[in-house]
């Protein structure tokens, strides 16, 4: 059964090398059918992380310049508290308590300093969805880019980065869980692949809400689209396309040119 | 410590200066190990490195202890016996007398007279169980005597053996008469299954080898066995090659790769005027492709081994495959390329749409540098037909082939822009300047 290979895989730490290989050996047109199938299954978990620094103004000290936060949230701004069961931002050691776990969104540490130094997210998913914790890093930014302009308190400074987590092989049980889920992508299955129903979490008004939708910052947060990139990527293949075709046909022409050439010379 | 000693030396001050603007003043948690024992020196302490050890080797307790003040020793020369000795022999040695109280007791180096145990036959279990071809009874017989002696000291049993025999060969017969007697002496064979014995009895062809490898590997000489490194090297390079290919999960791949390398070794570089070069030249753009493909189903393998990462970082390394078989310069020029295109190096938001594009536009750019390529060469070849002694090549390079304008998308026909640059294709009769570099093609540039 391919599911259950596939959540063995899951549950082992060490991905065994010798199992791929012997399939491999074993008759080829179904296993490669068959692995044409879990490979195109991945789920991915769309996030933004990044900070969000705002100047205190009158209200600074030497050390105390700037009250910022750190996050991770989904990109949509949806709970990813589904996927993700805790967050360990590692501070600059000259905080108190420089290692901040944070166990329910949203997943944010808030600190007032005055430098910028790079913080290291590792994100722990659940114990069904992947063992292997992952590490995001962010330099912080407190100060604008525009070097020269005078500092506000009004506006603050938003750096925030864009990327995706991707499961390349998640198991049945993760793909039953957070089948309908808005916070990441949910791959097409291949037909007649059928999941069990997801339990239903009777979380109403119980847990704290984990969306970043209401979010006292969520104005500063940018929204992220792929369409300008998509656009700017085809428009930009478009152009060597054309510029490869007629290459190609300088190509064919120059080769008829020397082909007669060296029947002429040839005399 | 051994920094504060150095700080002092230098006149440096103890406590660094910035200690005091940071955040928070940090509780030193107090380490054991800072405090030094007593007993030994300071200096003595910190070579084992500052830190007591896991097991104490000296009590250190011990190191400076004087003898109690009320015991009264002296030295006396005193005789004694041994019940190691058979005999009743009376020595003399130097004893450590304390309160006039002789010590008692053994010989204290009695308890090391220990000898094996040699099992004794008698002359009818000879008969019975223990007869050979190659063996008599007396040599058998002196055999057990030497053992006993010589607590089973092969060697030295060999040299005093009066029939000369190998080593082996003693260990051979006294082995499997000790193995005969415990088979005959036993109630049942399974009593005697668990002795050492007979779990392991002892092979004397093995053991010959044994010796003879042994000697051949003490005996080599250091270059054989800077060989022998060398090889084992590469064997072990070759199976993990093996194994990485393997891993790879594309069986017709393997397959693609194979007729590429074939025909990218076929391909003769430099401009050799003959029909045949003209077929091979598409090979070599060929190749490199066929070659990326094992690369990246070993990439994407590699990823999902890996049950999570980043997207950016999987773009990542599908691009690295991608420029594994190209050379530095190339690089650069996709990259300059991707720029002058108007697109970003790294995509700002890397779904995997995104993604998926960012990288056939990659490939798509190494095709159009490859076709250039191609380009410059062809062009060279007619002209040197033409012109006999210099070959010609087209001028400047034609790397920035977007360079003239930046591009918005979308809005201008890029047909309109090629009239700017200096174009290819050139007529073949407008003589083309003389060229410095040289026309060897080298595979790693493509």
């Amino acid at each position: 059964m391919t599911s259950s290979s596939s959540s063995k895989k899951q549950a082992q730490d060490q991905p065994e090398t010798s199992e791929p290989t012997l399939k491999s050996l074993k008759t080829k047109m179904t296993k490669s059918d068959e692995k044409k199938k879990l490979k195109d299954i991945e789920i991915s978990v769309p996030i933004v992380y990044g900070n969000v620094a705002f100047w205190l103004g009158k209200k600074a000290s030497e050390y105390q310049s700037h009250k910022w936060a750190v996050y991770v949230r989904g990109a949509t701004n949806e709970d990813i508290s589904v996927v993700v069961k805790k967050v360990v931002f590692q501070l600059h050691s000259s905080f108190n308590n420089p290692t901040r776990v944070i166990e329910e969104p949203p997943f944010e540490v808030s600190e007032s300093g005055w430098g910028e130094f790079e913080i290291a997210m590792t994100l722990h998913f659940h114990s069904d969805v992947c063992d292997k914790p992952l590490s995001l890093y962010h330099h912080l930014k407190l100060y604008p880019e525009d070097e020269s302009g005078p500092l506000t308190m009004k506006k603050p400074v938003v750096v925030e980065s864009y990327d995706e987590i991707v499961f390349p092989d998640p198991s049945e049980s993760f793909l039953a869980r957070v089948q309908n889920h808005l916070a990441l992508t949910f791959p097409r299955l291949p037909s007649g692949y059928n999941l069990p129903a997801p339990m239903q979490v009777d979380d109403t008004g119980k847990k704290k809400r984990g969306d970043t939708k209401d979010h006292s910052l969520g104005q500063w947060f940018t929204s992220f689209s792929e369409a300008d990139e998509l656009l700017q990527l085809a428009a930009a293949r478009q152009q060597v396309q054309a510029h490869i075709a007629k290459l190609r046909r300088q190509i064919s022409v120059l080769e008829g040119q020397n082909q007669t050439i060296k029947t002429g010379s040839d005399l | 410590m051994g920094g504060t000693d150095a700080k002092d030396i230098l006149g440096l001050p103890k406590t660094p200066l910035s200690l005091s603007l940071t955040q928070e003043k940090k509780s030193r948690p107090q380490k054991e190990s800072h405090r030094k024992p007593d007993g030994i020196s300071r200096e003595v302490y910190a070579l084992t490195g500052g830190v007591a050890p896991l097991m104490p080797s000296i009590d250190v307790t011990q190191l400076k202890r004087r003898p109690p003040a009320d015991e009264k020793v002296a030295w006396q020369w005193l005789p004694f016996t041994s019940s190691a000795r058979k005999d009743a022999l009376q020595l003399y040695h130097w004893v450590r007398v304390v309160n006039n109280v002789p010590p008692t007791g053994d010989y204290s180096f009695a308890k090391y007279n220990k000898s094996v145990v040699i099992l004794k036959y008698t002359d009818e279990e000879y008969e019975n169980h223990l007869t050979d071809p190659v063996w008599t009874k007396e040599e058998t017989d002196q055999l057990f005597e030497f053992c006993q002696n010589f607590d089973l000291r092969f060697v030295v049993i060999a040299d005093r053996f009066p029939v000369s025999r190998t080593v082996e060969e003693l260990k051979d017969r006294y082995y499997s008469v000790n193995r005969a007697l415990l088979r005959a002496r036993a109630q049942s064979p399974a009593d005697v299954a668990n002795h050492p014995l007979m779990k392991e009895p002892y092979d004397i062809t093995r053991d010959r080898e044994r010796k003879r490898a042994l000697s051949m590997v003490l005996s080599q000489s250091r270059h054989q066995e800077k060989k022998d490194a060398e090889i084992l090297a590469e064997a072990k390079r070759i199976t993990e090659m093996r194994l990485a290919a393997r891993r790879a999960e594309e069986p017709v791949v393997s397959a693609n790769e194979n007729a590429g390398l074939d025909k990218a070794d076929g391909v003769v570089p430099g401009s050799s005027v003959s029909p045949s070069s003209n077929s091979q030249l598409p090979a070599t753009a060929v190749a490199p492709s066929t070659l990326t493909m094992a690369d990246y189903a070993s990439t994407l393998a590699s990823l999902r081994m890996l049950h999570v990462y980043l997207r950016t970082y999987g773009l990542e390394q599908m691009v690295q495959a991608a420029s594994s078989a190209v050379g530095l310069r190339t690089i650069k020029r996709v990259e300059q390329t991707l720029q002058d295109l108007g697109v970003n190096l790294k995509p700002k938001v890397p779904t995997k749409t995104v993604c998926d594009e960012h990288l056939e536009l990659r490939k798509e750019i190494l095709t159009l540098l490859n076709l250039q390529k191609q380009l410059q060469y062809k062009e060279s070849e007619g002209s040197s037909h033409r012109e006999g002694s210099f070959a010609a090549m087209p001028d400047t390079p034609k790397d920035r082939v977007f360079a003239s304008d930046p591009f918005s998308f979308g809005a201008e026909r890029p047909i309109k822009k090629e009239q700017k640059r200096k174009g290819p294709g050139r007529q073949a009769d407008t003589p083309s300047p003389a060229h410095k570099r040289p026309r060897k093609m080298k595979a790693s540039d493509l």
